[in-house]
């Protein structure tokens, strides 16, 4: 009977619920792939002893990610999808939009190559021939960043997805990491940022087979929600953030993320302030 | 089949380097767990006493209702917390979303219905087996239903161990009102589903079995526990 | 001082379940001091009798008048006893607790009870791990402790060989003694013959005959006491 008491009382302390931190901090709603590119773990632990503020990243696809923003659940919004965030910022769910950096898409596909589109320096040639082959292709089809820039050159390709798409169109509704997953799988070829590619483990027989072409440039902003809509939204610490990584300091952390002696990212913010 | 092999060498390398980040990360699974599975059983265990001891309007309709919610998909009830404690919300002002209060509030949504079915069939049985003679005695219904919960406490165990092993499974509440965010928000069940997308296989695989590991930790715990009580009381 | 429970009136008292009817026409009167048992087939209605006096059925027809309030004052044992899961003295006290007494001294008093039944012995024990014998005493002394003023028995020793018997029925002598009204339902009619002052006969859901023990078992009225007889007595 005591026992049984005791074990109960450990129980309940044990159980009992973590403590919430009291620390400075701000959420921030990003990309998976920008998370899973390994950025944050390099450039938030550098904003930390640079201002002893605590970033929390939540990771999701861009569209989710700007539903955060829209329903204040994030301070900041940090993505890859210049225009929704401009509509974000038009509808009147952020302050302002400030560029700070960029990095590629390349396309991924198998080494054996079916539609032939290795060495090509062009997507939009490379999208018809993979269309023509009817090669087996996997699109993220989650509203994300990257899935926009695929939709993008799709129509530079003056290809109509809606008439064109069959089996060989595989629309997987993932983040970048399952469905690159999901490619090495199937042996299709799939459009992805570089980064993440960089830093995916499971390739299988998979490989870049085009790069370069300047249509494949992928460009990020930051943007603060807007406090006027959402006051609990911490304007202070937000800003904070989003002056560091625009300012020299933030620019220079993130030109030498580096992996295996590759850059992935490319600062280019704006060096003066936008009005707001 | 070898990276069931690098599964288990990277689960062993993982708990021997005494990584801090994997402890933070069992630690907040099983608090986060622990947790829910403590409140679920405050309200499961007498709600499930209730519905049985209880004779109202819509009770045979209440206990199929419990019963079904057993099976309540994780993702959906992540879906409905986050709306509710979204800022856009109507319990948006605790500011609980992509907190460990989020995740335990989900969980124990999760497992009460699980406690509250299993416990209603026990008491139930227990009350055929014993009814007549406490209503012979005087007992209230409240008094009824603290004595048969405490009479069928090592079956109820086996309950709440079942409740807390679905809490320490799942990942699709946790992951939509948690946001696995590293340090934070991040469980086991959400960092293997990380390193899955990731792609590092046998990471996620060597998770699996320190997060097997674990629960079987505990249950063997209770049921040390429940054998050495029981020896004691029959 | 409140009112004494007895005398219980029941007139006409009858019973439906689901369309059919059970018992009819229960007409009995229970004086204080005296020692009942109820006796027929099964089936017959002996333990709804006792389930209806006891408030644990609702009569769907008659009445069932006690003169003053029985809330607490009764006490019922079932043919299989019903042990917590919990030490022997705790089953003992557990009428008390439920009443609110303390512990100190519901414990006192189920000590004393399980002494008076001879299982003081046993006191620390698991309940369940006991003997059927030694669990229906436990029940006993667990009725006991309450000092009902009407106990009502289920065929208390249907299951239990014939010295755990012997035991149980020495035990409600001694409460009988003391004062308690005692009804009890048997297969066994040497039992009944040595409990009872008076016997209820019970056949297929009627009261058939009410007498004295004598009377009942060397002159019955009744030509169905008459037969139940015959066929139930080994000589």
């Amino acid at each position: 009977m005591v026992m049984f008491r005791r074990a109960f009382l450990a129980f309940l302390l044990l159980a009992s619920a973590p403590v919430a931190a009291q620390e400075r901090f701000i959420t921030v709603a990003s990309t998976t792939s920008t998370d899973q590119s390994g950025l944050f773990g390099h450039l938030l632990p550098a904003f930390k002893r640079a201002s002893g503020i605590d970033v929390r990243v939540v990771a999701l696809g861009t569209g989710q990610a700007l539903d955060v923003g829209r329903r204040g659940d994030a301070d900041v919004v940090f993505v890859h999808d210049k225009p929704a965030e401009e509509k974000f910022v038009a509808e009147g769910f952020g302050t302002a939009r400030v560029q700070v950096m960029y990095n590629d898409f390349v396309v991924i596909g198998p080494k054996a190559d079916p539609a032939k589109v290795a060495g090509l320096k062009d997507v939009a040639e490379a999208l018809r021939r993979i269309h023509a082959a009817q090669a087996p292709f996997v699109s993220r089809g989650d509203r994300s960043g990257t899935h926009a820039a695929e939709l993008r050159y799709w129509q530079d390709a003056k290809i109509d997805l809606a008439t064109a798409k069959g089996a060989w169109y595989r629309d997987v509704g993932q983040g970048m990491g399952p469905a690159l997953n999901t490619a090495a799988g199937m042996n299709a070829y799939i459009l992805a940022d570089r980064a993440t590619w960089l830093n995916f483990k499971n390739r299988a027989d998979l490989a870049i087979v085009v790069e370069g072409d300047e249509k494949l440039f992928n460009q990020y902003g930051v943007i603060l929600v807007n406090p006027a809509r959402h006051p609990a939204v911490k304007k202070d610490l937000g800003q904070a953030f989003i002056d560091w990584l625009v300012g020299p300091d933030g620019q220079k952390t993130i030109a030498d993320y580096k992996i295996g002696g590759e850059q992935l990212f490319f600062p280019n913010a704006v060096p003066a302030r936008p009005r707001s | 089949m070898s990276t069931f092999a690098d599964a288990f060498a990277a689960a062993a390398s993982l708990v021997a380097q005494g990584d801090a980040r994997l402890y933070a990360i069992v630690a907040l699974s099983l608090q986060v767990s622990l947790a829910a599975t403590a409140v679920a059983a405050l309200i499961g265990l007498p709600l499930g006493a209730f519905v049985a001891l209880a004779r109202f309007p819509g009770r045979r309709a209440a206990v199929a209702a419990l019963n079904a919610m057993m099976g309540l998909p994780p993702v959906v009830v992540g879906l409905v917390v986050y709306l509710l404690l979204s800022r856009a919300g109507p319990l948006g002002a605790f500011g609980l979303l992509f907190t460990p209060g989020a995740m335990v509030f989900a969980q124990t949504i999760l497992i009460a219905p699980i406690l509250a079915a299993l416990a209603r069939q026990t008491i139930e049985d227990a009350w055929a087996e014993h009814g007549e003679q406490l209503r012979s005695l005087g007992a209230s219904l409240p008094q009824a239903g603290a004595t048969l919960l405490w009479d069928t406490r090592f079956a109820l165990t086996t309950a709440i161990l079942a409740g807390f092993g679905r809490a320490s499974a799942e990942v699709g509440a946790v992951m939509i009102v948690g946001g696995n965010i590293d340090g934070v928000t991040r469980t086991m069940t959400t960092a293997i589903a990380l390193e899955t997308s990731k792609g590092d296989l046998p990471l996620a695989l060597g998770l699996g079995v320190v997060l097997i590991a674990t629960v079987f930790a505990v249950n063997a715990a209770a049921a040390w526990l429940r054998d050495a009580t029981q020896r004691r009381f029959g | 001082m409140a009112r004494p429970i007895l005398p219980l009136v029941l007139d006409r008292v009858s019973l439906d379940i689901g369309g059919t009817r059970i018992v009819s026409d229960f007409t009995l009167r229970l004086e204080p001091g005296q020692r009942t048992v109820v006796v027929g087939a099964n089936g017959a209605g002996k333990s709804m009798l006792l389930r209806l006096c006891h408030g644990l059925v609702a009569p769907t027809g008659g009445s069932i008048a006690w003169n003053g309030d029985p809330a607490g004052r009764q006490a019922m044992v079932f043919q299989r006893p019903s042990m917590l899961r919990r030490a022997a003295l705790d089953n003992v006290a557990y009428g008390l607790k439920l009443r609110g007494v303390p512990r100190a001294e519901r414990e006192a008093r189920a000590a004393e009870m399980l002494a008076r039944v001879g299982l003081s012995h046993i006191a620390r024990r698991p309940a369940r791990v006991l003997s059927g014998g030694e669990q229906q005493r436990v029940a006993l002394a667990r009725a006991w402790a309450l000092a009902p003023e009407i106990l009502f028995l289920d065929e208390p020793t249907a299951s239990l060989d014939p010295g755990a018997a012997r035991a149980v029925e020495d035990i409600v002598l001694a409460m009988a003694s003391e004062g308690t009204r005692i009804v009890m339902t048997t297969h066994n009619l040497g039992q009944a013959r040595r409990i009872a002052d008076e016997i209820v006969f019970v056949d297929k859901g009627r009261i058939a005959e009410t007498a004295p023990s004598d009377r009942f078992f060397t002159a019955p009225a009744t030509p169905a006491a008459r037969a139940f007889l015959k066929g139930e007595l080994p000589w």
